[in-house]
C-alpha cells in the first residue's frame, strides 16, 4: 500500500470548516504532552487556558480589549493575502501609528482640547500608512519582496520607537524609564464601563469587519484583488492593475495596524513605551489565516486567539507556566492549521499494487 | 491487420488507466507489428497521450497487461522501456538551447563526443535526418531539433518509436522530409507508433490506424482503404459538421486596428523580439496570422491586447477604431470596442476556481454589472446565463466554476462572453485549440458570421486548415518579422510554408531586416 497526495477536483467545503477544528484538536494534545513532559498540571492549564478568562465580567471585558486590534489588523491582512500581497510587517506599521498618534499628547502635554483624540486616530492612521507605503514603492517601481522589505521595516520601526522613548521623548519626570509621559484623559478613549480597561475603540474593528465584508462580497475592488491573487494573468487580461492591487492591500494594512497602535496608547498603555504592540502584529497573521481569510471566520479566529492569550495569563499564574509555553501554543496551532489546510484541496489517494503479478516474474 | 503468422512487438491488453475525474484509458488492446508504422488517432482528450506515456512507461496502468514480442515485461519507468529499445519524442523537445546537438546527446548517451559526433552523421546520411552535430541547437530549425531527438532514440538499439503529433511544429515543407526518414526507419525494422490527429497525413503514411474515442477504441482500420471522411466519423462518432464560407468583398474602407512600424526588443533571452511589423484589420474582414508557435505570436498577441504596454512606442503606433491606444490598458481598450480571447483560457480568460458569473465580471463589468462600484447580481447572472444559452455551452449553470468545464465548453464560453460586448474589433488567438471538431465547427462559423455583420476579426492560428477554412487575408510571422499582407484565395500552404521557414525574405538570417509592405 502506498500512499499519494492527490489534488481534489473541487476543494472541500467540509474541509474548510473542520480545518480550523482540527488545528485546535491537535494543539491541544500536542501542548497536553508537552506539560506532561513538563509535569505541569495538564487540566488545570487547560482549564486556565478556556474556561478561567470567562470566569468573571473584567476577564471577558480583557478578551475584548485584545480582540479589538487583533480583529482589526487581521481583517486588513488578509486581504491582501488574498491579492498575493504578503505583508507580515504590520507590526511596524502598528508602532509606526502609535508613534505618530503619540506625537500629540507628547507635544501639547497640557492641552485639554477635544481634538486631542480626533488629531490622534488621524496622525495614528496617517503614520501606519506611511510606513506600508516604503514597502509599496520598493514593490512597485524596483519589485523588492515585500515578505523582506516588510519584515525589515518592522525591526527599524522598533528601533525608531526605541530611540525616541530613551531620548528626545522620555518622560522627564519618568526616572529615566524609557516611556513618555501619561497622556491626558482628553487624549484617552473613553471606558465602555467604569472600573475595565475596555473602551469605545472596540466599535473601530467591528465597524472595519463589516466594510471589509462588504468590499470582499459586493464590491468590485474587492473582486480584482481576489482576481490578483487567483489568477495574475487573468488579472492583467481584463485590465486590472497589478500595482494598485499593491498599493490598496498595503495601503488599507498600513491604515488598520496603524490605528490599531493609536488605540493602544490612547487606550489600555496611556502612554507610549517599548511593548506598544503586545505582538498584535504579528498574531494578527495568525488569526487571518485561522480564519481562512474570510471576514467572518476572521472575527471568530480572533476572539479565539484573544482568550488564548488572556487564558495563557492566567496560566501563568495558576499553573506556573513559562510565557513562552503560550508561544509554543500558537505557534503548534498555526503549523497545525497550514498542515491540515492541505486537505482542503488535496486528499489522501491510496494506490493499489499496479499491474499483475504475473508481470513481475519475469524479466 | 495483423496476420496471424507474426508476434507483435508490443501488445496491450486491457489497458486501464483512471485520473480523477476521468477514464483516460477503457480497456484498451493494441498490437503494434513490427516494420510498420501505426497510427494513434483521436481528438483531443480521447487518451492518446495518457496510452503514449503508458507504452513508455512514464505513467503505470490502473489494469492491464503489456506485451513485448510477446512475453510479459513490467514497464515501470522509461528505462525499461528504453532498455527494451523504445523511444519517444514529445511535441515539446527536451534539448537544452545553448548546447550543440552533440553535447546535448552526450548528456543522455555513453561515449565520446568525437564518437557519437560520427554515428550522428552515419545515422543522419542512413535514415535522411542530417543535422550537424556541431550546430548549436538554438540555431536549429524547428525540423532539425526533431531530428536530433530522432538521433537520440535511434542511438540506442530502437526498435520502436513513438512521436506525439510530430508534425504539429512543423511547416509544410518539412513535414515530407520527415515522412520520408519515417518511412526509410519502418523499412530497416523500426516500428512506429505516430499519434495524431491529422487524418490526411495518417492516410498518406500509416499502416495502420487504430481510433480513440472518449478513452475507448473505435476501431482499427487500415487507413489507405478508408476516406478522411470515415476516419472523421470514428474519431468524433458523428458526422463530421462543416462551416459555410461565404467570400463576399469586405464590407468598410476604414481600418479598425493598425499597427504602424511596431518593434518590441524582448529583453527575455528565449523571448522574440518584434521588428517593424505592419498590420492592418478592416471591419467586414477576417485577417490571420500564420506561423510556427514562438516565433512572436505571443508578443504580438500582449501588445494588440494592452496586456503588454510599451512605452519606447508611439502612442499611434498602434490605432483602434482611430484612435491611438499604444499606451492604453487592456480595459480601456475594450472600452473603444475592442475584445481579445486569448489562447490560454484557465488562469488568463477565466479564473479557475471562480463561478463562470464571477468570470463573466472579469471583461463585461461596464456592461450594467456595477451600481457605484457594487456587484449587481442580477444582472451578472443574466448575462451569464444568456451566454450559457446561446452559445450551447454545456455547464451546471453560473454556478459551476471554469474549471469544472471542457476545453471546448470554455472556450465557447469565452468566445461568446467577448462576443456579448458587442464588438467592432475582435481578436481571436487559436480559436479551437484543444476544442473538439463539433465546438471548434460552431467556432468558426460564429467568427464568419461576425465578419458578415461587419466586424474586423485578427485570428492568430497554428492551424494552416483553419485559416485557409475563415481568413481573408493572411500574415505569417516569423522570428518577430510578418510577411507581406497576403490573399488567401491566391495561396497554397506551400506558400505559407515558405513564409514559415523565411525563404522569401531576401536576408531570413538577418534578424534586423526589416521589408516594406
Amino acid at each position: 500500500m502506498q500512499f499519494k497526495l492527490e489534488r481534489r477536483v473541487e476543494y472541500s467545503k467540509k474541509m474548510l470548516i473542520a480545518t480550523p477544528i482540527i488545528a485546535i484538536v491537535l494543539s491541544i494534545l500536542v501542548s497536553s504532552v508537552l506539560l506532561a513532559i513538563l509535569n505541569k498540571p495538564i487540566l488545570l492549564t487547560m482549564h486556565s487556558f478556556f474556561i478561567a478568562p470567562f470566569d468573571n465580567f473584567y476577564s471577558i471585558t480583557e478578551i475584548f480589549l485584545k480582540f479589538g486590534p487583533l480583529l482589526l489588523i487581521a481583517q486588513a491582512l488578509a486581504v491582501g493575502f488574498r491579492a498575493k500581497v504578503w505583508n507580515i510587517g504590520a507590526e511596524g506599521q502598528m508602532i509606526m501609528g502609535a508613534i505618530a498618534a503619540s506625537a500629540v499628547p507628547v507635544y501639547f502635554v497640557d492641552s485639554t482640547s477635544n481634538w486631542l483624540l480626533p488629531a490622534m486616530i488621524v496622525l495614528g492612521a496617517l503614520g501606519g500608512i506611511a510606513w506600508a507605503s516604503i514597502a509599496a514603492i520598493l514593490k512597485t517601481r524596483y519589485n523588492a519582496n515585500e515578505i523582506l522589505v516588510t519584515l525589515m521595516l518592522s525591526s527599524i520601526a522598533l528601533q525608531i520607537l526605541y530611540y525616541l522613548l530613551l531620548g528626545p521623548w522620555k518622560d522627564p519626570m519618568g526616572f529615566n524609564f524609557p516611556q513618555t509621559v501619561m497622556f491626558q484623559d482628553e487624549a484617552l478613549f473613553p471606558p465602555m464601563f467604569s472600573g475595565v480597561r475596555l473602551n469605545v475603540s472596540i466599535f473601530i474593528p467591528i465597524a472595519f469587519t463589516i466594510g471589509i465584508w462588504l468590499f470582499m462580497e459586493k464590491h468590485f475592488g474587492g473582486f480584482k484583488l481576489v482576481v490578483g491573487g487567483l489568477a495574475p494573468n487573468a488579472a492583467t487580461y481584463a485590465g486590472f492593475s497589478a500595482k494598485k492591487a499593491v498599493w490598496s492591500s498595503l495601503l488599507l494594512a498600513g491604515f488598520a495596524a496603524g490605528i490599531a497602535g493609536m488605540s493602544e496608547v490612547a487606550g489600555p498603555i496611556g502612554q507610549l513605551q517599548r511593548s506598544v504592540t503586545s505582538g498584535y502584529g504579528y498574531s494578527a497573521i495568525i488569526v487571518a489565516y485561522l480564519g481562512a481569510l474570510n471576514p467572518i471566520g476572521i472575527v471568530f479566529a480572533a476572539f479565539f486567539l484573544s482568550v488564548l492569550q488572556i487564558g495563557g495569563d492566567v496560566a501563568l499564574v495558576s499553573a506556573d507556566l513559562p510565557i513562552s509555553a503560550v508561544h509554543v501554543f500558537q505557534g503548534l496551532l498555526l503549523i497545525f492549521y497550514l498542515s491540515a489546510y492541505a486537505f482542503v484541496n488535496y486528499r489522501f489517494h491510496i494506490v493499489r499494487p499496479t499491474l499483475q503479478p504475473k508481470a513481475n516474474l519475469t524479466s | 491487420m495483423a496476420s496471424s503468422n507474426t508476434t507483435p512487438l508490443l501488445s496491450l491488453r486491457n489497458i486501464t488507466k483512471l485520473y480523477p475525474t476521468v477514464i483516460a484509458n477503457d480497456k484498451i488492446n493494441l498490437d503494434v507489428m513490427p516494420s510498420s508504422i501505426h497510427a494513434i488517432l483521436g481528438e483531443n482528450g480521447a487518451g492518446k497521450s495518457t496510452l503514449m506515456k503508458l507504452a513508455y512507461g512514464l505513467i503505470e496502468a490502473d489494469e492491464g497487461e503489456i506485451f513485448w514480442q510477446g512475453k510479459p515485461v513490467d514497464l515501470r519507468n522509461t528505462a525499461a522501456a528504453r532498455k527494451l529499445g523504445i523511444g519517444m519524442v514529445f511535441q515539446h523537445f527536451s534539448l537544452f538551447e545553448t548546447l550543440s546537438v552533440v553535447e546535448n546527446i552526450s548528456l543522455t548517451m555513453p561515449g565520446s563526443r568525437k564518437a557519437l559526433s560520427a554515428k550522428i552523421i552515419e545515422l543522419g546520411k542512413r535514415y535522411k535526418l542530417d543535422v550537424n552535430p556541431e550546430a548549436s541547437v538554438h540555431s536549429l530549425s524547428v525540423g532539425e531539433r526533431q531530428r536530433v531527438e530522432i538521433i537520440r532514440c535511434l542511438l540506442q538499439d530502437l526498435k520502436l518509436l513513438i512521436l506525439d503529433e510530430p508534425t504539429s511544429v512543423l511547416p509544410p515543407q518539412h513535414i515530407r522530409s520527415l515522412f520520408d526518414a519515417l518511412r526509410t526507419l519502418r523499412d530497416n525494422k523500426v516500428a512506429i507508433l505516430y499519434i495524431s490527429h491529422k487524418l490526411e497525413e495518417i492516410r498518406e503514411l500509416c499502416d495502420t490506424a487504430t481510433i480513440l474515442r472518449a478513452g475507448k477504441v473505435t476501431g482499427t482500420v487500415n487507413p489507405n482503404e478508408k476516406t478522411a471522411k470515415e476516419l472523421a466519423t470514428l474519431m468524433i462518432g458523428h458526422d463530421v459538421p462543416s462551416v459555410e464560407a461565404r467570400h463576399t468583398q469586405r464590407t468598410g474602407n476604414d481600418p479598425l486596428l493598425t499597427l504602424s512600424s511596431v518593434s518590441f526588443v524582448n529583453h527575455d533571452p528565449f523571448g522574440t523580439s518584434l521588428h517593424n511589423i505592419n498590420l492592418s484589420v478592416h471591419s467586414g474582414e477576417i485577417v490571420g496570422i500564420a506561423g510556427v508557435s514562438g516565433n512572436g505570436q505571443q508578443e504580438l498577441c500582449r501588445l494588440i491586447s494592452g496586456e503588454h504596454i510599451d512605452k519606447q512606442l508611439a502612442a499611434n503606433a498602434i490605432e483602434m477604431m482611430g484612435k491611438p491606444v499604444a499606451h492604453l490598458g487592456a480595459a480601456a481598450r475594450r472600452q473603444l470596442g475592442f475584445s481579445f480571447v486569448p489562447e490560454e483560457r484557465l488562469g488568463r480568460g477565466a479564473v479557475p476556481p471562480m463561478p463562470l458569473a464571477k468570470n463573466a465580471l472579469l471583461t463585461a463589468f461596464e456592461h450594467g454589472m456595477l451600481n457605484k462600484g457594487f456587484l449587481k447580481k442580477k444582472a451578472i447572472e443574466q448575462y451569464t446565463e444568456k451566454c450559457i444559452e446561446d452559445f450551447d455551452v454545456r455547464c451546471g449553470g453560473p454556478d459551476a466554476t471554469a474549471n469544472s468545464l471542457s476545453g471546448g465548453n470554455l472556450q465557447k464560453y469565452i468566445v461568446g462572453r467577448e462576443l456579448m460586448l458587442a464588438p467592432k474589433l475582435l481578436f481571436v488567438s487559436q480559436p479551437t485549440w484543444g476544442v473538439d471538431i463539433g465546438a471548434a465547427t460552431a467556432i468558426r462559423q460564429r467568427l464568419l458570421d461576425l465578419r458578415e455583420a461587419g466586424i474586423a476579426i485578427l485570428v492568430v492560428s497554428e492551424e494552416l486548415e483553419e485559416l485557409f477554412e475563415i481568413t481573408d487575408r493572411m500574415h505569417v510571422i516569423n522570428s518577430g518579422t510578418l510577411s507581406p499582407s497576403l490573399v488567401t484565395a491566391q495561396l497554397t500552404p506551400n506558400d505559407i510554408g515558405e513564409y514559415m521557414i523565411g525563404n522569401q525574405n531576401a536576408s531570413a538570417n538577418s534578424a534586423e531586416t526589416a521589408h516594406a509592405i
